[in-house]
C-alpha cells in the first residue's frame, strides 16, 4: 500500500491515446501502466514518485500528484 | 580481502624477499611428499585466514616424511577460529638467532601509509608498542612521491639496527612496502623476519590484506595465485544477517546499501554518505552506544531499498531502536530516505515515533523529508546538529528505554 503518494488521473485522460502512451513513457519510476487499454497507477511504485512533475507537464491538470503526508 | 600465508609468501617471493623453502599440501599424502621435497626437519602450518594457529595446535613440527604425514592429517582436522584449513604449508625449519617485525599499513589519522618495524619480532606487536616502545619505529611514507629504499632504511635504523644487518633488512622492508603500495594492500606484514646463524634473513610468516575494491585492478595477480573470483576471502564467513543485507542491496540497483556488517549491540544503524558511516559508527561508540550493525547507505537508494534495509535491521534480535544518520546529502534525497525508513518501520510492525531514535539526513529535499517525519512524530535534526551530537542523542535515548 502506498503511504506517501497518491496519483489521481482524470477520466478525460482515458480518451487520449497519445497522452496515455506519453505518461507511461515519461514517468521515471513506472507509476503509470496500461491495463486493458486504460491507464492506471501501479500501487507498488507510487511511493517511489520523485515529484519530478513530468506527468503534470504532459497532462496538465488532468493528473494530480498528491503528497499524503502534507494533508 | 585476505591472502593465505602461502599466497602472501608467493607474493613476497616474486618481490625477491628471501624465504625458507616450502611446498603447499592439500592432503596428508601430499604433505609427506612435500616434506621429502623440502628435505630435513619441517614445520607444518595450517592455512587459514585467521590468527591463533599455534594456540589451536595447528602448527606442528616433523623430522621426516612419515611424521609430516601424521602431523598434516591432524592439522587438517583442526578448525581455527571456526575456519577449516585449505591445506598445510610444509616449510623448511630454520633456526633463528633473532626475530624482527615489519609491516606496512594505512594510518588513517596521518592519511598516509606507515612502515612499522621492530627488532622484537615473533610476538604480539601491540605488546611491543605498549611495553617496549623504543623497540618499534613508525615511518610514514608519501602518497605522492615515488617510493625510495631510503624510507625503509630509516624505518629499520630507527630501532638501532646497524652494520651488516641494515642492508638486508632494508631490502626486505623496501620490497614489502612496494608490495603494499603497488598491490593496494591494507596490510602487508612479515612476522617474524628471522635472522639465521649465518647472518642472512628470511621471512618466516606473512599476512596480507588487499583492498576489496582493488580486486579488479589486481585480477592478474589473483588469477596467478589461483584465487577464483567467487572466493570472497573475508576475515570470517558472512553471517545470515550480512547475507540478507547483501541480498537487499542486490535486489534493487537503485542506490547502495553496502558493507552491511553485524555487531551485537542494541542500536540499529542506517548510516552513510561521503564517509559518514565510519564517522557515525565511531560517534555512536564514543558516546557509549552499542551498534547492532554497520552499513553504508547512499547513492539515492529507492524507497523500497531503504525500507528493506530498515526492516532487516529491525528484524535483528536485540535491536531496540534505529538511528538514521547521514552526512549532508546531495545526490541522495532526504525525503526518499524518510519515506523508506518510515515505511520499513511501519511494515515491521512498529511505531516510527518510538522506534527511530533520531533522524539526521540534512541536504537535498530535506523540507519534504521533515514534513514526512513530522507527520509520523519522528525526532529529526538538521545540519545545525553535528553527526557526533546526533549520535549522542540517539545513545541517550537508548539509556532511557
Ligand atoms: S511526478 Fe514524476 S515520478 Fe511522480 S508520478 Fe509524475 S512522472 Fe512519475
Amino acid at each position: 500500500m502506498a503511504m506517501f503518494i497518491r496519483v489521481d488521473i482524470d477520466e478525460a485522460v482515458q480518451g487520449d491515446e497519445a497522452l496515455k502512451k506519453n505518461l507511461v513513457e515519461a514517468c521515471p519510476v513506472d507509476i503509470f501502466a496500461l491495463d486493458g487499454g486504460r491507464i492506471v497507477t501501479v500501487d507498488a511504485n507510487l511511493d517511489e514518485c520523485t515529484l519530478c512533475d513530468l506527468c503534470i507537464q504532459a497532462a496538465g491538470d488532468r493528473v494530480k500528484v498528491v503528497k499524503l503526508y502534507r494533508d | 580481502m585476505r591472502l593465505y600465508e602461502f599466497e602472501a609468501k608467493e607474493v613476497l617471493r616474486r618481490a625477491r624477499v628471501p624465504l625458507p623453502k616450502s611446498v603447499m599440501a592439500r592432503t596428508a599424502d601430499e604433505a609427506a611428499a612435500a616434506a621429502t621435497e623440502v628435505g630435513g626437519p619441517v614445520v607444518l602450518k595450517s592455512q587459514v585466514l585467521s590468527g591463533g594457529r599455534m594456540k589451536a595446535g595447528a602448527i606442528k613440527f616433523a623430522d621426516d616424511a612419515a611424521a609430516a604425514k601424521a602431523a598434516a592429517a591432524e592439522i587438517l582436522t583442526i578448525t581455527v577460529s571456526g575456519q577449516t584449513p585449505t591445506g598445510v604449508l610444509v616449510e623448511e625449519r630454520r633456526e633463528v638467532v633473532q626475530e624482527y617485525y615489519a609491516a606496512v599499513t594505512w594510518d588513517g589519522r596521518a592519511k598516509r601509509p606507515v612502515i612499522i618495524f621492530s627488532d622484537m619480532g615473533g610476538i604480539d606487536i601491540e605488546e611491543v608498542a605498549e611495553q617496549h616502545p623504543e623497540h618499534l619505529s613508525r615511518t610514514h611514507i608519501s602518497n605522492l612521491a615515488p617510493l625510495s629504499d631510503y624510507q625503509a632504511k630509516v624505518a629499520v635504523s630507527r630501532v638501532g639496527v646497524t652494520g651488516n644487518d641494515l642492508g638486508p633488512l632494508t631490502r626486505i622492508v623496501a620490497a614489502l612496502t612496494r608490495v603494499f603500495v603497488e598491490r593496494d594492500m591494507t596490510l602487508a606484514e612479515i612476522n617474524p623476519i628471522g635472522k639465521l646463524a649465518d647472518g642472512s634473513f628470511v621471512a618466516l610468516d606473512s599476512h596480507m590484506d588487499m583492498e576489496q575494491e582493488a580486486r579488479g585492478q589486481h585480477a592478474d595477480l589473483l588469477r596467478s595465485l589461483g584465487i577464483p573470483d567467487e572466493d570472497t576471502r573475508m576475515a570470517r564467513p558472512p553471517t545470515e544477517f550480512e547475507i540478507a543485507g547483501a541480498k537487499v542491496n542486490d535486489a534493487d540497483t537503485r542506490g547502495i546499501a553496502g558493507n552491511i556488517t553485524e555487531f551485537d549491540g542494541n542500536l540499529g544503524l542506517i548510516i552513510g554518505a561521503g564517509g559518514g558511516s565510519l564517522t557515525l559508527f565511531d560517534a555512536v561508540q564514543s558516546a557509549g552506544g552499542n551498534p547492532a550493525n554497520y552499513c553504508e547507505i547512499g547513492g539515492n537508494p529507492s524507497v523500497a531499498k531503504a525500507a528493506a534495509l530498515t526492516k532487516l535491521v529491525l528484524s535483528k534480535p536485540g535491536v531496540e531502536k534505529i538511528a538514521v544518520m547521514m552526512n549532508v546529502v546531495s545526490n541522495t534525497r532526504a525525503d526518499m530516505m524518510a519515506r523508506g525508513i518510515v515505511k520499513g518501520v511501519i511494515e515491521a510492525g512498529f511505531d516510527p515515533a518510538e522506534k527511530i531514535a533520531i533522524f539526521r539526513i540534512p541536504g537535498s529535499w530535506e523540507d519534504e523529508g521533515f514534513a514526512i517525519l513530522r507527520k509520523y512524530g519522528v525526532e529529526f535534526v538538521d545540519r545545525s546538529v553535528s553527526m557526533h551530537e546526533a549520535a549522542a542523542r540517539a545513545v541517550a535515548k537508548m539509556a532511557t528505554t
